[in-house]
């Protein structure tokens, strides 16, 4: 479309979309469908995941592999090439003219431009469905831009938005770390909740000849394994059903990182072996994500064979895992699961204090991302036309903070508040090699966990220490 | 041979032993230890049964020697329990007084510490002891013995111990199989203190801290009642453990390190010492280093002294241990325990001995037997004072309960 129609056509999408904010009236109020999607809605809530990004659209295929149930699939990307070898039913190609076909070269701000650009066509393609979930890998271009705008025109057809985003490695550089954390900062203010997965933990599950298309498909397997999890728990009506509005509730307001793992298990002791698995989980460090969890979202997806014993099993083990545990437990059947059993855990990081947005650069891209109706219509206006001025050459430096700002906000997504339990378990990374080490005589025996350590493992293993 | 209801036995089935020992109940009622019999431990980890035919095996060669040192047939034991998953709380339980006199009779009593034990714990789990601590009548606190006192509302506050039914059914059962009667079972590090502890130290506030092969179990002592008790699944397997993974050497030699090697404290002393490893033929085969060893074993004490502290420090009850700290158990052994946990714990700390009873002196002397002692001490507690009284009272008393008069 051409930018000149497409103020206009906001405008008037706004002015109806601002009076009713309460998701649910908005759903049953019937609207046109969307000329994009061809899928009718037809769970009850209606899920659509948006994979956003060169990393969205690969997670969108891992769970597309992996199958993804009746969720509607979504790939968003500048960039045409990725989005050609996508296999999701529905694409979306965002180009801007300035971008000549090749993406978004890493710029979180051409990204936005593009997606401001065709802000209808998102908005379009959100319409209809109840819950958005927008996967997106942070740090580049594309994910980290168009992100945050997607989650607005979600939100402004009603839809509850939940993020799943992953940051960057430590080792991609400071620059896509601080465009992560920028990105985050904004989605954290435009969505309903934000699950945030460092890849950093992957780390943990690779040898060091893993090479890096493979560590990269780890850990798009792993998330995928988490989001289809958590697709199940949110999109099929349950006997126990987590509403999206509660898991969101839970998730507002989080700072730092999040967990999402996702197990499986088959057999008699099936109870048994998933909540063995999950304790062992990569992405939890080793219960470590648990002891400092503060709410925890369980999800059960089992036969008409599950039994209440089973869950309380699972959530027993979990619960003795967390210090002050604030649960929520779903509970799905399907006929097609018998003898098997998936759970699925999301753990946010407990309150520590408020994140201190007093800072000018941070409110700055809060208030940039938030709704139009906080701000009204013509300020909105203004705002969402000031990105094209930065259409130039010029590649913009990557946003700026103070950089004790940086550390602290690193800190804080790293969970490192200075406490001394967080440094040792900072120290271990270092003794990775060490770890394949066994718990000797104890290796058979039911972990030992005391405040998120195994007291099983070695002092001297777990202080760090190493014995010359 | 002496009539077997006034021998009391305790048994404690330990990590690195398994341990039996008899006490006589003489006149006034305080046991005399005249029997020990012991047998390494085979089947047990972290203080919890793994192989039960096989610590069957270790109890009934402990109570076979027991049984001969002391001259006498053993049918009932009182059985030592621990493990990870005991643990401790407070509770208070509240019992309103309905008659007409509003006076506090012995069933109330019991009934108030019924509803303290009512409490929503897991189906499975099951209450080993409910101490009572303090009676509060009509929100007078601190009293010992309500009985006969006038109130409206008698409140209670005991201390809780609670396990895993299963597991503890698991040490039943294996002792009910040698055709012995387990009397009661009781925590050990409850056990410990009752050895160690004299009135007057329980009343000033002191901890004992049991550590043990498989576990560590502490007990909190404060104006003469018990307010807290823990446990941590660690104990001298772990150091013998960390050792073999640290010094890369087979866990049996590992153990045999520590015992001959070990101290609690890293000096100077050690610092480029080595100790050489031979094998069956007396000829060199490994060369490791004496720091190395005791930095091990001194991060692992030190951290199990750190959990303590820290979990006493967040009950609070810091500020109550006056008379200090007791160390028993096989751990109470390492050269210089005491001097590490002083310097962590920052009480003075000693090692325990049974001073609380009478017997044989080889027995009371170790720190490892506290346990099994204090069973003994526990079981002489429990069973009720039987004197012999004369023909002509006893006919009387019959015909008194038969007429139902108090």
């Amino acid at each position: 479309m051409s930018p000149l129609q497409a103020p206009g056509k906001q405008s008037g999408l706004l002015s109806a979309a601002t009076v009713p904010k309460d998701p649910h009236m908005n759903a049953i109020s019937p609207e046109p469908p969307a000329p994009t999607i061809t899928n009718e809605p037809r769970a009850v809530s209606t899920l659509r995941v948006f994979g956003v990004g060169n990393a969205g659209v690969n997670i969108i295929e891992s769970l597309l592999h992996k199958g993804a149930g009746s969720t509607d699939l979504v790939a968003v990307n500048a960039d045409g090439a990725s989005l050609a070898a996508s296999a999701a039913p529905v694409k979306l190609h965002l180009e801007p003219k300035l971008l000549r076909g090749l993406g978004t070269g890493g710029d979180p701000e051409r990204g936005r431009c593009a997606a401001e650009e065709n802000f209808t066509q998102l908005t379009d393609a959100c319409r209809g469905a109840e819950v958005v979930v927008i996967v997106a890998g942070l740090g580049g271009g594309a994910g980290t831009g168009i992100s945050p705008v997607l989650a607005r025109a979600a939100k402004e057809t009603g839809a509850m938005v939940l993020v799943c985003s992953v940051t960057p490695f430590e080792c991609e550089g400071t620059r896509r770390q601080r465009q992560a954390q920028f990105g985050l900062e904004q989605l954290r203010a435009v969505a309903d909740g934000v699950i945030c997965l460092p890849n950093q933990k992957v780390f943990k599950l690779i040898d060091q000849h893993t090479s890096l298309l493979d560590t990269f498909k780890a850990a798009n397997e792993l998330l995928a394994d988490g989001l289809r999890g958590l697709l199940c728990l949110l999109g099929r009506q349950g006997l126990m059903p987590v509403h999206p509005g509660e898991l969101c509730a839970l998730l507002r307001g989080r700072v730092g990182e999040s967990a999402l793992a996702s197990v499986e298990a088959h057999g008699p002791n099936r109870a048994r072996d998933a909540a063995e698995k999950l304790l062992a989980h990569p992405l939890l460090d080793g219960g470590q994500a648990l002891a400092s969890a503060g709410p925890v979202v369980l999800g059960f997806y089992g036969g008409t064979d599950l039994s209440m014993a089973d869950i309380q099993r699972v959530v027993e083990q979990i619960n003795r895992q967390c210090e002050n545990p604030q649960m929520l437990v779903g509970a799905t059947v399907d006929e097609a699961f018998r003898d098997r059993l998936t759970v699925t855990l999301i753990a946010a990081r407990r309150e520590e204090r408020a994140v201190g947005t007093e800072n000018g650069a941070v409110t700055d891209a809060a208030s940039r991302a938030r709704p139009a109706s906080a701000i009204g219509d013509d300020t909105e206006f203004l705002s969402m036309t000031a990105p094209t001025r930065s259409r130039t050459r010029l590649v913009p430096p990557a946003p700026t903070l103070p950089l004790e700002q940086v550390e602290q906000a690193f800190a804080r997504q790293n969970g490192t508040g200075g406490r001394p339990r967080k440094v040792t378990s900072r120290l271990r990374q270092g003794t990775l090699p060490l770890d394949v080490v066994s718990r000797g005589r104890f290796d058979k025996t039911e972990p030992n966990i005391h405040r998120g350590e195994d007291l099983d493992t070695p002092t001297y293993l777990r202080r760090g220490l190493v014995l010359n | 041979m002496f009539d077997s209801s006034s021998i009391i036995v305790g048994l404690e089935l330990g990590t690195s032993k398994v341990c039996a020992v008899v006490g006589e109940v003489g006149e006034q009622g305080m046991p005399n230890i005249i029997g020990l019999g012991q047998c390494p431990s085979h089947g047990v980890r972290k203080g919890e049964i793994v192989n039960a035919s096989q610590t069957e095996e270790d109890i009934r060669n402990a109570i076979v020697e027991a049984e001969q040192m002391a001259n006498a047939e053993i049918r009932s034991v009182f059985l030592g329990v621990s493990g990870g998953h005991v643990r401790g709380f407070n509770n208070r339980g509240v019992h309103p007084i309905v008659s007409a006199d509003r006076e506090i009779t012995e069933e109330d009593l019991q009934d108030a510490i019924k509803n303290a034990k009512a409490i929503n714990l897991p189906a499975q789990n099951h209450v080993i002891h409910a101490i009572r601590q303090h009676f509060i009548v009509d929100d007078q606190d601190g009293l010992t013995n309500p009985v006969g006192m006038l109130g409206s509302r008698l409140e209670v506050d005991v201390h809780v111990v609670h396990g895993s039914l299963n597991r503890l059914q698991n040490a039943i059962r294996t002792v009910k199989g040698l055709q012995l009667e387990v009397e009661d079972i009781v925590f050990n590090g409850l056990a410990s203190s009752l050895a160690v502890l004299q009135r007057d130290q329980k009343e000033l506030g002191a901890l004992v801290i049991d550590l043990g092969g498989g576990t560590t179990d502490y007990v909190v002592y404060a104006g003469g009642i018990i307010k807290h008790t823990g446990v941590l699944a660690v104990g001298g397997d772990h150091i013998s453990n960390d050792l073999a993974i640290g010094l890369k050497v087979p866990l049996g030699r590992a153990e045999q390190l520590k015992l001959e090697y070990g101290c609690a404290i890293l000096d100077d002393s050690a610092k480029g010492q080595t100790i050489d490893i031979t094998n069956d033929f007396g000829l060199p085969m490994k060369t490791i280093s004496l720091e190395n060893l005791r930095r091990i074993m001194w991060l692992r004490l030190e951290e199990t002294f750190e959990l303590i502290r820290r979990d006493i420090e967040e009950a609070g009850l810091f500020d109550y241990l006056r008379a200090g700290v007791y160390l028993t158990g096989g751990g109470a052994r390492i050269p210089q325990v005491a001097q590490l946990a002083e310097s962590v714990l920052g009480l003075p700390v000693f090692v325990g001995r049974s001073h609380s009873l009478s017997g044989l002196k080889s027995a009371l002397d170790q720190p490892e037997f506290a346990t099994a002692i204090g069973l003994v001490r526990f079981g002489a507690n429990r069973r009720p004072k039987q004197k012999r009284k004369p023909l002509v009272q006893e006919v009387a008393e019959t015909f008194r309960h038969l007429l139902g008069r108090r």
